[in-house]
C-alpha cells in the first residue's frame, strides 16, 4: 500500500511536469489535454463534495457545468457583439473578464443547486437520483430551443477572455489559471473535509438517523454541500467553456453527468484526489483508444463496470487502501 | 384552435404517454419489488427497436417484428439480470446507478459498432397505415390509435397480471418484504429474473412501436428513459397505477403545452417572439409540472409513506 | 411528590387495524431507572420511536420537562435534553470513536456551519467528547474505527455519545443487547449511577440488568400496559407472570 499523501504529492508532480516538459517541447496540444483534465478534474471536485463526503447521487451535475459555461457563453456573446445582455431593470453589459465570468458562473450555479436541492431533497434516495436527472435534461432541452444563444448549433467565443496581466491565448498561461483554480479547490475540500461541517455531513451520509438525534438538521446540512458542489462544478463549466471557446447544449447532456461521476469513481469516490486521478485516466484513455477506436466507450463501460462490481475504492482505494483516520 | 386539432392533438399526447407507460411500468416494477434502479432500461428499448427494423427488414412482416422486439428484448434482459444486476441487489443505489450506467456505455456503442451510426427504417405496415376516422369528424392516423390501444391492453393485463396471478400476489408480497417470500420458499431469484425480464420487455415493445413513427437509432431510448423517471416522480415509485396516470399527464403536458403555450403568448406577444418563447417555456412544461408534484407531493401522486 | 421529567399520556399507534401501542401512560421520575419489558413484538420500540419523535402517534401526548411535544421533532427533541441510544447501534462506522463522540459534542452546540478549522482542534467540542469517552472506559480506543470495535465498545459508545448531550432523560433501546456478561455487568454498574445525573427509560430484555436496576418496571404486552410496580409488585402480579415472566429465560 502507498502512502496517501505521497501518491497524491506524485499526481501533482504529474499535473506540474507534463506541461512543463510539453512547454518546453512546443507540444501545445498536450498542454490543452492537460488543462482538460485540470477542468474535469475541477467538475469532480465539486461533485466529490456531494457525493462523497455527502452521499448524494447527483445524476444531473452537469447541470451546474452547462450553467457555468453559458454563463461565460451569454457574457462573452454580448461583450463581442457589443450590445448588452438585458436593459431591464438596469442595463447589464457583457464582458470578457474572467474574475467577472467566474463570479457570476458560480453565483448562478449556487442559485440552481439551491432550488434544485431544495426540491430534490425533500425525499431520500431513488428519488434524489431521477430528479436530478430530470433536471440536466430540462437544462438541455431548453438551451436546444433557446435559438438566442444558438440553440442546438451552440455558440462559439472568438477570443479568450481576458485575466489582467495574462496573455490567456497562450496555453500554458491559462493551463496555469486552471491549475491554481483546482488547487485552490482541493486545498478548500481538505479543510472541508476535517470542518465540523465535513464531519456532520460525513456523518449524515452513513448514518442519518444518528445525526438528528444528536441535533443536527441532516437536510439542510445536505443542501448546503449541494449548493457549494453546484457553484465549483459551475466554475469548471466557465473554464471548459473558455478552454474551447465555445459552449453547447451538450455540457448539459447526460452523458457528461454521467461522465463527470465516472471521474469520481474511477479515482475514488471520498479520496481527496479522486476526482484528479479520474480525469487523468480518462483524458489519458480518451486520447489513447480513442485514437484507436471510436467505440472506445465500450471499454470505459467494462472498465467502470469492473470497479463497481470488483474494485470498490477506485484506483486510490486500490493502490493506497483504505483511508488513514483522523487523529 | 379548431375542435378537430385539438383532438388531434390530444390523442397525441395519450399516445406518447401511453408508450411513456410501457417503459415506466417496467422500471417502476423493477424498483418497487426489487430495490434497483436501472438505467440500462433505455438500452432495452434500444435493442427492441433494432431487432424489429432488422427483422422487419429481413422478412417484411411487422408482426414478426414485434415478436422480435420482444423476444430479443426479453432475452437481453434476462441475460443482463444474470450476469451483472445479481450482484447489485442490496448494494447501495450508487453502485447500482454506476453499474447500469456502464451497461448503456455496453450497449449504446456496442450496437453502433454493429450497425453504424445511422438510423435504421422500421416502416409502418400497409394494413395500419393510413388515416381512420373517428367521431366527431376527426382523421387519426390509424396507426397511432393502434399503439393507444396497444398501450391500454398492456396496462389492463398488466393490472390483471398483479391483482389476479400467483405470480402478482408474489410481486405484490415481494415490494413489500423481500426477506419475507424467501422464507416462504418461493425462489426469488426466479422471479427476479422473471420481472426484469418483463420490463425488458415491455420497453423493448415501446422501442419497436415508436420506432417506426421516430428512427431507429444508437441512443433513442436514453431521452425517453429520462423522461420515464420524471413519469416515477410524478406517479409514485412502485405504482403501476401511478406510471399509468404518470404517463398520461406527462404525456398531454409535453404535447398540449408545445401547442397551446406559444398560442399562449402569441395573445400578447408579436408572433416570432411567441413561439420562441412558447416553445422554449414547453420544453420545459413537464419538469415544472415535476417540480410541482414535488413541492406538493414529495413522493409521487401514488407513493408510499 | 416528585414531577415527571417525561410523561406519555394515552400514547396509541395505530397501522390499519392493528395498535402497536395501546393508550399507553407511562412516567418517569427524577433518579429513577423506569424499565419497560415485554415479549418479543410487544410494541416497545414503536413505544421508544414515538417518545423520541420518530414516529407521529395517532393519538396520545407525549410530555417531556413539562411541556408537550408531541408535534416537536426528534432533532428538537434531542436539542432540549432528551438523550437516546439505538438497539441497532447508530453510529458512522467509517469514523473513528473520537469522531463519532465529537459528533455528539457538535450536534449538542447546535452549530455546524463552520468551515475552516478542523473539528478536532475545536477544544470545546474535543473535551466534551474526551470526557464522555472517559466515562465510559472508551479513552483508550479514541482513534479506533469503529467498524473495528467490539459489539461491547459499540453499545458503549452509543451511551457516550448521547452523553455529550447532557441529557435531561435517557431513553435507551435495549443497551444490553448482544453484551456478554463482563459487559453487562459493567454497563449495568454505569446505568446505575447515571441515574442519580438523569433519569432512565429503560427498555430491556436482560432481566438481570432489570431486576439490577429498575425502581420501577412497567409491562407492555401486545401494545398495552398491563403492569406498572416495583420489582416486588411485578414478580407477585398474576397478569404479568402469566403474560411474561413464566417464558422469559
Amino acid at each position: 500500500m502507498v502512502n496517501e499523501r505521497l501518491f497524491n504529492l506524485l499526481i501533482l508532480a504529474i499535473l506540474i511536469g507534463v506541461p512543463a516538459w510539453a512547454y518546453v517541447s512546443d507540444e501545445p496540444f498536450i498542454i490543452t489535454l492537460m488543462t482538460r483534465a485540470v477542468v474535469f478534474a475541477l467538475a469532480a471536485v465539486g461533485l466529490n463534495i456531494a457525493l462523497g463526503l455527502g452521499g448524494l447521487v447527483s445524476l444531473g451535475h452537469a447541470v451546474f457545468f452547462g450553467i457555468g459555461g453559458y454563463a461565460m457563453g451569454i457574457l462573452a456573446f454580448h461583450a463581442q457583439t457589443f450590445t448588452p445582455v438585458t436593459e431591464w431593470p438596469f442595463v447589464i453589459e457583457g464582458t470578457k473578464s474572467m474574475p467577472v465570468i467566474w463570479l457570476v458562473a458560480v453565483v448562478m450555479s449556487s442559485l440552481a443547486a439551491l432550488v434544485i436541492g431544495m426540491l430534490s431533497l425533500r425525499t431520500a434516495g431513488v428519488y434524489f437520483i431521477m430528479i436530478t436527472l430530470a433536471f440536466g435534461q430540462m437544462f438541455f432541452f431548453f438551451t436546444i430551443s433557446w435559438s438566442t444563444y444558438g440553440g442546438e448549433d451552440g455558440l462559439s467565443v472568438y477570443v479568450r477572455n481576458g485575466f489582467p496581466g495574462l496573455n490567456t491565448l497562450d496555453p500554458i498561461q491559462y493551463f496555469g489559471i486552471c491549475l491554481i483554480i483546482l488547487m485552490t479547490a482541493l486545498t478548500f475540500n481538505l479543510f472541508l473535509a476535517k470542518s465540523p461541517f465535513g464531519l456532520a455531513l460525513n456523518a449524515a451520509r452513513q448514518t442519518p438517523q444518528r445525526v438528528e438525534t444528536v441535533g443536527l438538521n441532516s437536510t439542510r446540512l445536505k443542501l448546503v454541500a449541494f449548493v457549494i458542489s453546484g457553484a465549483i462544478t459551475g466554475l469548471a463549466g466557465a473554464l471548459f467553456a473558455d478552454l474551447n471557446r465555445f459552449v453547447s447544449p451538450t455540457m448539459f447532456s447526460w452523458q457528461l453527468s454521467g461522465e463527470i461521476i465516472i471521474f469520481v469513481i474511477i479515482g475514488g469516490v471520498g479520496r481527496l484526489f479522486g476526482p484528479v486521478v479520474g480525469a487523468l485516466v480518462f483524458v489519458a484513455l480518451e486520447h489513447l483508444l480513442g485514437g484507436l477506436s471510436d467505440y472506445w466507450h465500450i471499454y470505459l463501460g467494462f472498465l467502470l463496470l469492473g470497479i463497481v462490481l470488483f474494485g470498490k475504492g477506485g484506483l486510490i482505494g486500490m493502490i493506497c487502501g483504505r483511508e488513514k483516520v483522523d487523529a | 384552435m379548431t375542435f378537430v386539432l385539438f383532438a388531434e392533438q390530444l390523442l397525441n399526447g395519450l399516445q406518447f404517454g401511453i408508450m411513456l407507460f410501457l417503459m415506466a411500468a417496467g422500471l417502476t416494477l423493477i424498483f418497487g419489488v426489487m430495490g434497483l434502479i436501472n438505467l440500462a432500461h433505455g438500452s432495452f428499448y434500444m435493442i427492441g427497436a433494432f431487432a424489429a427494423a432488422a427483422v422487419a427488414g429481413a422478412t417484411g412482416s411487422f408482426l414478426l417484428a414485434l415478436v422480435a422486439a420482444l423476444s430479443a428484448a426479453a432475452a437481453a434482459g434476462a441475460l443482463v439480470e444474470l450476469l451483472v444486476i445479481r450482484r447489485l441487489y442490496g448494494k447501495d443505489h450508487l453502485d447500482q446507478v454506476l453499474a447500469t450506467f456502464a451497461l448503456i456505455l455496453i450497449f449504446s456503442e456496442g450496437t453502433r459498432w454493429i450497425y453504424g451510426s445511422f438510423p435504421l427504417f422500421l416502416n409502418i405496415p400497409d394494413y395500419l397505415s393510413g388515416p381512420i376516422l373517428l367521431p366527431g369528424g376527426i382523421q387519426y392516423p390509424l396507426y397511432r390509435i393502434t399503439l393507444i390501444a396497444v398501450g391500454l391492453l398492456v396496462a389492463l393485463g398488466l393490472g390483471l397480471m398483479i391483482a389476479k396471478t400467483r405470480i402478482g400476489i408474489q410481486i405484490r408480497a415481494g415490494e413489500n418484504d423481500r426477506e419475507m417470500i424467501a422464507a416462504l420458499g418461493i425462489d426469488i431469484s426466479k422471479l427476479y429474473t422473471l420481472i426484469f425480464a418483463l420490463g425488458a420487455a415491455l420497453a423493448g415493445l415501446a422501442g419497436a412501436l415508436v420506432g417506426a413513427i421516430q428512427s431507429v437509432q444508437v441512443g433513442m431510448g436514453e431521452p425517453v428513459l429520462i423522461l420515464a423517471f420524471v413519469v416515477i416522480v410524478i406517479g409514485g415509485i412502485g405504482s403501476i397505477k401511478g406510471a399509468l396516470i404518470g404517463s398520461i399527464l406527462v404525456g398531454l403536458t409535453d404535447t398540449l403545452g408545445g401547442v397551446f403555450l406559444p398560442q399562449l403568448f402569441k395573445l400578447f406577444m408579436e408572433a416570432s417572439v411567441a413561439t420562441s418563447i412558447g416553445s422554449s417555456l414547453a420544453s420545459m412544461a413537464i419538469y415544472f409540472l415535476m417540480g410541482a408534484v414535488l413541492v406538493w407531493r414529495p413522493t409521487g401522486l401514488f407513493g408510499a409513506r | 411528590m416528585l414531577e415527571p421529567i417525561l410523561r406519555t399520556h394515552g400514547l396509541t399507534k395505530s397501522f390499519g387495524a392493528l395498535k402497536a401501542t395501546d393508550d399507553v401512560s407511562i412516567d418517569l421520575l427524577p433518579g429513577e431507572i423506569h424499565a419497560v419489558i415485554g415479549p418479543n413484538g410487544a410494541g416497545k420500540s414503536t413505544l421508544i420511536a414515538q417518545i423520541c419523535g420518530t414516529i407521529k402517534p395517532s393519538a396520545g401526548r407525549v410530555e417531556f420537562l413539562g411541556k408537550d411535544v408531541t408535534s416537536i421533532s426528534a432533532r428538537q427533541r434531542s436539542l432540549t435534553g432528551l438523550g437516546r441510544t439505538f438497539q441497532i447501534s447508530a453510529l458512522a462506522m467509517e469514523d473513528t470513536v473520537l469522531q463519532n463522540t465529537v459528533l455528539g459534542a457538535l450536534g449538542a452546540t447546535g452549530n455546524p456551519w463552520r468551515f475552516v478549522r478542523p473539528a478536532l482542534k475545536h477544544s470545546e467540542l474535543r473535551s466534551v467528547a474526551e470526557s464522555a469517552l472517559e466515562r465510559v472506559g472508551l479513552e483508550d480506543v479514541m482513534h479506533t474505527r469503529t467498524d473495528e470495535l467490539s459489539h461491547g465498545q459499540r453499545r458503549q459508545l452509543e451511551v457516550a455519545v448521547a452523553l455529550t448531550l447532557d441529557p435531561r432523560a435517557f431513553v435507551m433501546d435495549e443497551p444490553m443487547a448482544g453484551l456478554g456478561s463482563e459487559g453487562s455487568i459493567r454497563l449495568t454498574g454505569f446505568l446505575d449511577e447515571l441515574r442519580n445525573e438523569a433519569p432512565i427509560l429503560l427498555v430491556e430484555h436482560d432481566m438481570d440488568a432489570v431486576f439490577a436496576l429498575a425502581d420501577r418496571i412497567s409491562v407492555l404486552v401486545y401494545g398495552k400496559v398491563i403492569a406498572t410496580g416495583s420489582i416486588e409488585e411485578i414478580r407477585k402480579n398474576a397478569d404479568v407472570q402469566e403474560a411474561y415472566l413464566g417464558d422469559e429465560s
